[in-house]
């Protein structure tokens, strides 16, 4: 079947192609689905229209399910996370130990909500559930670097040193 | 070549997260600059479970235990203790009752009453390293099984040692091989729960990235006594380093025949094959973790029929927890009879228990079952941090409820906490103090399982989302009492009419803290008043005109420029602008603010 879903520019392209590749080297398609999502995602970062629908035609479902799916879980996304995404965690050990109060700064400070991303595509906020760092609870996340207990509520602090990077 | 002495570092997420991995890198530049490469090794292993206190660095064989190490003390601990046998004193822990150091890790309190049996290897090896992982004897349990026992004695023996799910169910283990085995079919699974999602529980994760070869292991094991040829293992894409350790595991043993085609000479044939959930609760109820399997939404059906005789791809199914298989090996090895003797008649074995919140000691522990509450919080966790009162201990996530000051002596075991309105759950236990507010808690974990409802039946997907509406109105002041009824009467029917185990426990944390903090939901419905000081909607706060000096402080941080004051001046909180953040509070120098 044909996949003609793709009519961005080049780099957009091989994206598809890298997508399509994994897809075709699959050695069943039943319930693959998620697999191939997680896949997606990692490719293009978030999950829109045009790479569900894609996704769509090559599984041979329909959009429905694929999009049932992508709402289903909260691992996967369809708006673009910000060049520094920021995770709140909201795990029962964070939020007794304030992390409500600091992810109510970063909303407050950047102006986006949860799951949002700021206009200049800079910055995203989640809410995470739980990253196993009790111990530094209330917990941040700026992509990978960890910030803990005191550190995490200098939210000001935080924004600041990753304007300074730009 | 054998390494003289060997410096453990913790690479759980906890430590790693404070830089350990960076530790471990300073600890080798330092040995090289010494030429003792050769000599010590270094080892990042896997958790240590005092994570309150982290990173750790272990130094064997005298087994000094170092604590909030950084890596610049790397020089230091080389020089001092490698070269020189000096303990590095500011290092060592220093137990808060007697002020005095401790240099071993045993004879700290936390430590004390634990008993490892899931977490056995868990710090001790490297988990990366097969070699070390058959040195601490995984796979001879497999090997006892394939060459001295049939799959029925295999399930024999798991029924005698008497082990219940540690997922959070506590069915009997044995009794679920013994059904998977008995159902005839051409192709069987073994599927792993690594898809551990109550918010605060990390014993899973931990184990998987210590210990990932006794999953392996007890994954066979469970292969070979229900006569499956696959395993699964479903885990959570949000655990990295757990994936990567759990695949390095599996690469491992199929090189060394532990995996694969006819195992260890005999004609048992397995192999395991990793799948990734995405992030939702519901995922852990076993037929929603099929159907997510097999590339679906998460959503569970009715049982009968039960996974054992149609689940993955409609084949038989046995699904068990991470820390349900990681008491397998060890029950084989030294018998049921053996396990059974630990902990309580009917709840046989230890628990893991993430222990965190107000607590001092925040970590993971395992103690036997009977363990009682106060045990696992005043001498493990250490007590309440900074002073303050307890209030309750969290047990069983967003399907269990709140245990009070008069529950602390109930030996923990599956059946005393359901009695005392809670659950045992995956294990965790969220210590609260006297700053917690309870309907504020009751709403946090609602809010998760409104959020983490599949929405495929009515009691849970309205019915929760109805009791969440009634608990905004009690955190903001707007609730009159007959709600709090309708909260008792909604929940209990949300609990006997919902499909799955998610909705059946999900009003838990209201209904127990309704019962238990009936005059916290009192004071927030008929005085407006949060007692605990949480509940935004019902704090006001004031600046006393007699103590403020007018220095500005508390303008200057205010992010709503609420306050309005002259230099030297009396300065006033305008309510309206106020969000009630605090930073006031905390940048008066005075005390001159006051929340109420």
């Amino acid at each position: 079947m044909a996949c003609n879903n793709c009519k961005g520019n080049a780099t957009q392209k091989e994206l598809f192609d890298k997508l399509g590749a994994f897809i075709d080297a699959l050695p069943t398609k039943e319930g693959a689905l998620i697999t191939v999502l997680h896949k997606a995602q990692g490719i293009f970062g978030y999950l829109p229209r045009e790479v569900q629908e894609y996704i769509a035609c090559k599984l041979e479902i329909s959009l429905a399910k694929v999009f049932g799916v992508v709402t289903f879980y909260t691992y996967f996304t369809m708006t673009p996370k910000g060049k520094y995404p920021i995770s709140v965690c909201m795990g029962t050990a964070c939020y007794v130990r304030g992390s409500e109060a600091v992810l109510e700064d970063f909303k407050r400070e950047l102006g986006i909500g949860v799951g949002e991303t700021s206009a200049d595509g800079m910055f995203s906020i989640d809410a995470l559930r739980c990253v196993g760092a009790c111990g530094l609870a209330p917990v941040v996340l700026v992509g990978e670097k960890v910030y803990g207990k005191d550190a995490a509520k200098k939210v000001k602090e935080i924004i600041a040193e990753y304007k300074k990077l730009g | 070549m054998s390494f003289e002495k060997h410096i453990l570092i913790c690479g759980g997420t906890g430590c790693l997260s404070s830089n350990s991995a960076e530790i471990a890198e300073s600890m080798k530049a330092a040995l090289k600059e010494k030429g003792l490469e050769k000599k010590v090794q270094v080892v990042l292993t896997g958790c240590f479970g005092f994570c309150e206190k982290g990173p750790i660095v272990k130094i064997m064989p005298e087994n000094t235990f170092y604590v909030e190490v950084k890596a610049s003390d790397a020089a230091q601990i080389v020089e001092e203790d490698i070269i020189k046998g000096n303990k590095i004193e500011k290092l060592l822990y220093i137990d808060p009752k007697t002020n005095k150091t401790v240099h071993e890790g045993e004879k700290m309190e936390f430590y004390q009453k634990q008993q490892r049996i899931a977490l056995r290897n868990c710090g001790m090896i490297d988990p990366e390293c097969i070699e070390e992982a058959i040195g601490a004897n995984v796979y001879m349990a497999l090997g006892k099984a394939l060459h001295e026992m049939t799959p029925e004695t295999v399930v024999n023996e798991i029924k005698l040692s008497g082990l219940r799910g540690r997922g959070g169910g506590g069915f009997p283990t044995g009794m679920k091989w013994g059904f998977a085995a008995k159902n005839h079919a051409d192709q069987k699974y073994v599927v792993c729960n690594a898809d551990e999602g109550d918010p605060g529980a990390f014993m899973d994760r931990s184990i998987l990235e210590g210990d990932p070869h006794s999953i392996v292991e007890a994954m066979a094991i469970c292969g070979y006594a229900i006569g499956a040829s696959i395993g699964l293992v479903y885990i959570r894409a949000e655990y990295p380093l757990a994936i990567k350790r759990l695949e390095g595991a599996i690469h491992s043993a199929r090189e060394h025949g532990l995996l694969g085609k006819k195992i260890l000479g005999s004609k048992f044939s397995f192999d395991i094959e990793i799948k990734y959930g995405a992030g939702a609760f519901v995922c852990g109820e076993e037929t929603a973790l099929i159907h997510s399997m097999e590339g679906d939404r998460g959503e569970p059906t009715s049982k009968p029929p039960f996974p054992a005789e149609a689940g993955f791809w409609g084949k038989p199914t046995n699904v068990n927890n991470v820390e349900t298989f990681a008491n397998i090996g060890a029950i084989l090895l030294k018998g049921g009879e053996w396990f059974k003797k630990i902990g309580t008649e009917k709840s046989s074995g230890t628990k893991v228990f993430a222990l965190a919140g107000k607590i001092n000691n925040v970590g993971l522990v395992e103690v036997p079952m009977g363990t009682t509450l106060r045990e696992v919080i005043f001498e493990i966790g250490g007590g309440i941090k900074n002073g303050k009162k307890f209030k309750a201990v969290q047990t069983g996530g967003p399907s269990g409820g709140c245990l009070t000051e008069a529950d602390l002596d109930t030996p923990i075991d599956f059946d005393n906490l359901i009695l005392k309105g809670s659950m045992m759950g995956s294990g965790g236990m969220i210590v609260l103090d006297e700053d917690n507010c309870m309907p504020a808690i009751a709403k946090f974990y609602l809010e998760f399982t409104v959020d983490e409802s599949c929405g495929k039946c009515t009691p849970c997907r309205v019915g929760n989302k109805r009791l969440y509406e009634i608990l905004e109105k009690v955190t903001s002041g707007k609730a009159t009492m007959e709600d709090l009824t309708t909260l008792r009467t909604l929940g209990e029917t949300i609990k006997d009419t919902s499909l799955c185990g998610l909705g059946q426990t999900a009003p838990n944390p209201i209904l127990s803290t309704v019962t238990k903090f009936w005059d916290e939901y009192v004071a927030h419905i008929k005085d407006k008043k949060c007692p605990a000081g949480v509940c935004t909607a019902l704090l006001q706060y004031t600046i006393s005109p007699e103590k403020c000096i007018g220095c500005t402080a508390c303008a200057r941080v205010c992010p709503t420029k609420a306050i309005e004051g002259k230099v030297k001046e009396k300065h006033i909180i305008i309510q309206e602008k106020c969000i009630k953040c605090g930073a006031c509070m905390s940048a008066c120098k005075f005390g001159a603010i006051t929340r109420g």
